[in-house]
């Protein structure tokens, strides 16, 4: 029987295509369930016949992590991509995970909520379509206003779940506060679909604020400690607080307000105006309305807040993109060290998680003395460093050690993966130690 | 385990324990005991076989080891406030207190963090780094006791977790001691460590993944301006309105609480806190923030509640009146005792929206039974907090509010809500947990439990009603036989 026949019993199931290979795998067939029972019938036939299932959304992170061992599944969740329940006296939406986050956000924006998680992999994926919910999810996709809100894991408040052997699990609710029972949802977010297959999630969601505005400023980097100190310990309750440098220029920030209309303009200005102050920024600050300004004016002062890392198409032009964090004070030294290697750096100074890229074609061997030199600072700054994604030459250079660097609590999560996990379906070889 | 197998046990810990640990850590004398026998539910009373008092990481380690060794189950408390008997003692299991461990490390605000021991008191941690313009976020009304290993074993809230969210969110890192004895650190410093978000499941895991030792913590800055006003209205339906109201005009405001005829009698009673007279409920609002945006709101709260026609309106205009205000919120708990030799307090949450059908429900079931149930709670998340009233001494009483208890947390998961929104689910819950989630949702929490705890000695009996055996593969699940997965739903 071919696995096509062997899994269309479970679901819509057809052959895969060069288009559908894992970063560099190729699969065998692409499953599209419709449900959580669709997908607990697949993932029932794939354990006990010993197949590879990667999960896949729009695929737009599929390359993050490391290359899994085998791949003879691709479970797309693009068939489960309803809006389940939108409640909106309780600020709460529980979505198929397959809803696209940009569709997810128009659905929302009729009664002026939103699920505040910035895209990061805007204009990438199936149909240039950014991120799914499911996919930002197992990423713990997070960008600049993170600083508001909190890190997507503290926005999932439930989670459909389905564990390779089939069982159906939820855990959490749709009520915001809830402490019954294990967090599931913290355990899979980010543990790219390595412990179970996301289907369904509840997340809590945010007003949007009537009023916008952004703040900008060009800091030389001898000055970038004492501004970075000033906003971070700032009452004006900055909404994002971003840091952007290239190597040899200037760094850039940019500090994100929202709020009540007039309020809101007031608070950007007074904060503008401190840091005019000599020592600080001095006259290269600007205060903006993001919404009526065109990324073009904007960029031309700060790059865009949600700027995809990479435009290339081409496998083997892949930038190495690296995620790095610090403590809060330590970040213009992480910023400088990273312009000092060649790298580009960009993200929330507010909250420490930076990403850092180096451009294609740089030596293997720079790239691997790069990530070296750069995690050695990160570490000491009470943070990480781990390679989400490089090309292909520069990933199988790298083992899991050198991914992820130093994993505090791997051993636990090595028995978290074999309970949930036990004959390694999901993912194999692509999560921390090779899990 | 047979009671000679538990003495046994316990003997043989001793011995292992006399030798490595100073002796004034053990406590072995019955009555000195008996006095850790409950935490701040003190309906259930178990007395441990053995307290320690750890006075280091490393005597958490050893005990835990020493447990592991001869398979004697272990409880973890800190200020014994808890409300689900999360701390509650096992009869054969030692029980690690971790009150002693009261160093706070250092206070960083540049980094916006503080690194504290376990048994370190929440208010502490903001008291000093107050000085220095920041604060410990998560706040439940025991601040003033209860310890931050608690708050972490708990996922404590509090009422200004509705804007900032709980303890997990304010955790950076822990040092913990494993059901084996190993100490690992979970998370770093910096948000995002690598690998799974283990720190994020251990925290609310009510004891039973391990012991904290140790808690790098996030700090958060102090407002510029808190303005805390109070309105009070003819009944809770009217102030349930406002409420839903303010959360529409998309105002998340610090704290939002309620309280309603009943619970203000009993307030009054206790501290004369001088709230509306006759008032059906009042709400206390609580704005912060940037002093240009509180403004805004604080009119804008104001307009919402006369618009849901309030009989009163005030604003408190320096810390003096806002303490004033809290006052009564604050005493609330301790203020039934007033009104009544006995009550059972609930943590049932419900969807914000429901608020005003739960609440004529509950008055239903109230006069249904006989038994009075005064009402206060964090409106702005639908976290009630009812407190079953009754006499203890009376015949059946206690057996009725009991029943009335079971039937409010019914209501609650009948309405998508939740069994507990920040108390835990400790001993007291266990057995309403599969009412709110099915066989296979507990066996699959149950996969984390195994990981951390093969052997179920940590905190076992907690949380989860009949634990499944690690290592018994749960039932296969046959998709067919579930029933409508995305139908009948449980939570």
């Amino acid at each position: 029987m071919t696995l096509e026949r062997l899994l269309d019993a479970a679901c819509a199931v057809r052959p895969a295509t060069g288009c559908d290979d894992v970063d560099g795998v190729p699969a065998r067939v692409v499953a599209r369930p419709t449900s959580a029972q669709e997908t607990s019938a697949l993932l029932r036939t794939c354990s006990a016949q010993g197949l590879a299932v990667v999960v896949r959304g729009h695929g737009s992170k599929l390359e993050w992590g490391r290359p899994p061992e085998r791949v003879d599944v691709v479970l797309e969740t693009g068939a489960m991509a309803q809006l389940v329940e939108h409640s909106r006296g309780d600020l709460v939406a529980t979505a198929g995970a397959g809803m696209p986050l940009s569709r997810l956000r128009h659905l929302l924006s009729g009664a002026r909520h939103e699920l505040v998680v910035d895209d990061l992999a805007v204009g990438r994926g199936t149909e240039a379509a950014g991120s799914t919910l499911g996919g930002a999810v197992a990423t713990n996709l997070s960008g600049p206003r993170r600083l508001r809100a909190g890190p997507l894991r503290d926005l999932v408040i439930g989670v459909r779940l389905v564990l390779a052997d089939g069982t159906v699990a939820k855990a959490g609710g749709k009520v915001v506060k809830n402490v019954a029972g294990y967090d599931l949802g913290k355990l899979v977010t980010g543990s790219l679909g390595t412990l179970a297959v996301i289907t369904e999630v509840t997340v809590r969601l945010h007003p949007e604020p009537p009023q916008v505005r952004q703040v900008l400023a060009r800091v030389p980097h001898e000055r970038l400690a004492p501004v970075l100190a000033h906003l971070v310990a700032s009452q004006l309750a900055p909404h994002t607080l971003e840091v952007h440098a290239e190597p040899g220029g200037h760094a850039l920030v940019s500090v994100g307000l929202g709020g009540g209309p007039g309020s809101t303009q007031r608070r950007a200005d007074l904060l503008a105006l401190e840091l005019a102050a000599p020592g600080l920024a001095g006259d290269a600050v600007a205060v903006v309305d993001p919404e009526h300004t065109t990324p073009e004016e904007v960029r031309h002062v700060v790059p865009d807040a949600g700027r995809p890392w990479s435009t290339a198409q081409e496998v083997a032009l892949r930038p190495t993109l690296l995620a790095v964090t610090a403590r809060l004070s330590g970040i213009p030294e992480l910023v400088q060290v990273a312009n000092d290697h060649g790298l580009t750096v960009s993200g929330s100074a507010g909250v420490g998680v930076l990403r850092a890229t180096l451009p294609e074609p740089t030596p293997v061997a720079t790239v691997l003395e790069t990530v070296t030199s750069v995690r050695a600072v990160t570490t000491g700054l009470g943070g990480s460093t781990v390679v989400l994604d490089a090309p292909p030459t520069v990933k199988s250079a790298l083992d899991p050690a050198g991914t992820w660097g130093p994993v505090p609590g791997l051993e636990l999560m090595r028995r978290v993966k074999a309970q949930f996990d036990p004959g390694r379906t999901l993912a194999p070889g692509r999560f921390v130690g090779g899990l | 385990m047979t009671q000679t197998d538990a003495q046994t046990g316990i003997r043989a810990l001793l011995q292992d324990l006399r030798g490595v640990l100073p002796d004034h850590v053990l406590v072995t004398d019955p009555a000195e005991r008996e006095t850790y026998a409950c935490d701040g539910l003190a309906a259930y009373r178990v007395r441990p076989a053995l307290v320690v008092l750890v006075e280091s990481a490393d005597h958490v380690a050893q005990v835990v080891r020493s447990c592991a060794r001869h398979h004697v189950p272990f409880v973890a408390r800190g200020s014994g406030t808890g409300l689900s008997g999360g701390a509650l003692p096992h009869a054969d299991g030692v029980l690690v207190v971790t009150s002693r461990l009261r160093t706070l490390h250092e206070v960083r605000p540049q980094d916006q963090r503080a690194v504290v021991d376990p048994g370190v008191v929440n208010l502490a941690v903001s008291r000093a780094a107050n000085p220095q313009g920041y604060y410990f976020a998560p706040d439940p009304s025991s601040q003033q006791i209860c310890s931050v290993g608690g708050n972490v074993a708990e996922n404590s809230g509090g009422a200004h977790c509705l804007k900032y969210g709980f303890t997990a969110g304010h955790v950076l890192s822990l040092e913990v001691v494993t059901p084996d004895g190993e100490q690992v650190t979970l998370g770093t410093e910096a948000p995002d460590p690598p690998g799974y978000d283990l720190l994020g499941a251990f925290v609310g895991s009510e004891g039973t993944l391990g012991v904290a030792t140790r808690a790098t913590l996030r700090l958060t800055r102090l407002p510029e301006d808190v303005r805390t006003c109070l309105a009070g209205f003819a009944s809770t339906d009217e102030a349930g309105a406002a409420t839903s109201a303010i959360i529409a005009a998309g105002i998340v405001p610090a704290a939002m609480e309620i309280m309603d005829a009943l619970a203000i009698e009993a307030a009054e009673a206790a501290v004369s806190c001088g709230y509306p007279e006759g008032a059906g409920a009042v709400l206390v609002v609580e704005l912060d923030g940037p002093a240009l945006e509180v403004e805004g709101e604080l009119e804008q709260v104001r307009r919402i509640c006369r618009e849901q026609r309030a009989v009163e309106f005030r604003t408190a205009t320096d810390a003096a009146e806002r303490a004033e205000i809290w006052r009564g919120r604050k005493s609330a708990f301790a203020a039934v005792g007033r009104i009544s030799p006995d009550y059972i307090v609930q943590d049932g949450v419900v969807p914000r929206t429901a608020l005003p059908e739960v609440l004529r429900e509950m008055g239903r079931i109230s006069a249904d039974r006989g038994v009075r149930v005064a009402n206060v709670f964090h409106a702005g998340d639908g976290n009630l907090h009812p407190l079953v009233l009754f006499d203890a001494d009376e015949e059946g009483a206690t057996g009725r509010a009991e029943e009335v208890s079971g039937m409010i947390l019914d209501l609650c998961i009948a309405h998508g809500g939740s069994i507990t929104g920040e108390h835990g689910v400790g001993a007291d819950k266990a057995r309403y947990m599969p009412r709110m989630f099915g066989p296979a949702d507990l066996d699959t929490m149950q996969l984390l439990r195994c990981a951390f705890d093969p052997d179920g000695l940590a905190n076992p009996g907690k949380i989860y009603p009949t634990p499944r055996m690690c290592g018994e593969r749960p039932r296969v699940v046959h998709a067919a036989d579930e029933p409508g997965v995305d139908g009948a739903e449980v939570f």
